[in-house]
């Protein structure tokens, strides 16, 4: 971890402290949110728990814990088209501490997880200030991440990856009804990007179908910048509708776009009604190609989707019921949720390999749907 | 890139530690932001589940960030 970078989060700390105690803010909510999470579709299948703690200690500390984990079953098209189908585990954990000085939030976190083949670990820091009578709040962030890669068919295999993140967010009262925020991020990779397992395709007329694979190979840098604006707006009726948008670019040669629009609807007996919809498109890395023309066509090579010309579009519904609002014991309020996304991808030069008979480069588009299941409960103490 | 960030982020910091919350009048009085204080009007009303969504589209999309605050790495590969 860079030095200078740590001086910058320790001068962030030091100027943030300076303007003392001249206006109420408050430590984030005690609360415990328990939630079952499910992701299937295009042959993939990713469940499991996550657990969120916040519990305040003392006057100004407040201390967050979250556990992870994702199970995964995957049957992805990349797998059965160029490996073995093949099921894992991951496990994620989060400590956080909080500590609120007058007008200021600073937060620190550490986040480790863990698959049999990667590790990744962040460190993160954030000053957050309220400022002009708690109408504006401004947050800037730094994080660190240091990831380790491994190969499962290969023990000797081991790759670094570091990570840079610097954040800054600033959020604004506009109207009684109406708040808005803006948020910047600016993320650097550096080390072993691409995935080891992963191929790209080239023409290979001696073979049967018509090509051959061969391993990715990606830059060993990469730097993005992402904007976005979000907007949440009380309506005169009990309601709220929300809009946002983001436009990230990077020095890959990605560029996308996202839009998101939502309405959030009280209803009667503690019932909430939620609904969303969500755009997505992105233009290709640079070195992305479905179909390579020859063997080692070029210095880097990328054939994952992720990397391709696509658009996804998302629709939500959702509901929540508030089944403690007056206090029970030491539970002040307490929520169950059910939330279902269901996200359409459609790929403009992906091609779906499982088609046999095509000519090379010829085969359909993919695309594919998948459902997102969130069940949790949330308590508030 | 990064450089310009970090200029911005220091000068957002300087006027972090200079403006008082007192000199700048609010045009929305604290007694009437019952609105904005609705649970309903909160930016991130589910924060577990925030957290989630986020890491869907992270290892599904080429794009990544803007979410308004620094996170971790994502640990998919």
């Amino acid at each position: 971890m860079p030095s200078r970078h740590f001086d910058f989060a320790i001068l962030l700390l030091l100027l943030t402290l300076l303007p003392g105690a001249l206006c109420a803010t408050v430590l984030p909510e005690d609360r415990a949110d328990v939630l079952y999470h499910r992701y299937e579709g295009g042959g993939v299948t990713i469940d499991g728990p996550s657990v969120l703690l916040r519990k305040q200690v003392g006057k100004n500390f407040s201390l967050s814990a979250n556990y992870y984990l994702d199970m995964v079953s995957s049957a992805s098209i990349d797998v059965v088209t160029t490996a073995s189908p093949y099921t894992e585990e991951r496990k994620q954990g989060s400590l956080g501490v909080t500590y609120l000085y007058g007008n200021t939030l600073m937060n620190v976190g550490y986040t480790r997880s863990d698959e049999s083949d990667y590790a990744a670990n962040s460190l993160n820091f954030s000053v957050s200030q309220d400022l002009f009578g708690q109408m504006t709040t401004v947050t800037l962030g730094y994080a660190v991440g240091w990831d380790e890669v491994g190969k499962s068919n290969d023990p000797e295999f081991r790759r670094d990856v570091d990570r840079q993140q610097y954040s800054l967010a600033v959020t604004q009262i506009v109207t009684r009804s109406l708040i808005m925020s803006f948020a910047f991020d600016a993320i650097t990779d550096e080390g072993f990007l691409n995935n080891p397992y992963r191929s790209v395709r080239f023409l290979a007329a001696d073979q049967p179908a018509g090509y051959q694979f061969e391993p990715e190979v990606y830059p060993n840098t990469r730097t993005s910048g992402a904007g976005a604006i979000t907007a949440r707006y009380r309506l005169p009726w009990r309601a709220a509708l929300h809009g946002s948008y983001r436009y990230f670019s990077d020095t890959w040669g990605i560029e996308s776009h996202t839009g998101e629009i939502g309405y959030v609807h009280p209803w009667k007996y503690g019932i909430t009604f939620s609904t969303r919809y969500r755009h997505y498109t992105q233009d290709q890395a640079d070195f992305y190609a479905d179909l390579f023309p020859r063997s080692n066509a070029q210095n880097f090579m990328g054939r994952d989707k992720e990397l391709s010309t696509f658009q996804s579009t998302t629709i939500r519904a959702g509901a929540s019921w508030e089944f403690v609002s007056d206090g029970w014991s030491v539970i002040e309020k307490g929520s169950l949720n059910l939330f279902w996304d269901r996200i359409r991808f459609d790929y403009e030069n992906f091609r779906d390999l499982r088609v046999t008979g095509a000519a090379p480069g010829e085969e359909p588009l993919y695309g594919f749907d998948a459902d997102v299941v969130q069940l949790f409960v949330s308590f508030w103490f | 890139m990064t450089k310009t960030l970090i200029r911005t982020a220091a000068a957002c910091a300087v006027l972090m530690a200079t403006a008082g919350c007192s000199n700048v009048e609010p045009w929305v009085k604290p007694y009437e932001r019952d609105h904005l204080a609705d649970p309903i009007m909160a930016l991130d009303m589910h924060p577990v589940a925030t957290a989630y969504e986020l890491h869907v589209w992270d290892a599904r999309e080429g794009a990544r960030g803007g979410t308004g605050g620094a996170g971790g790495g994502c640990g998919c590969n």
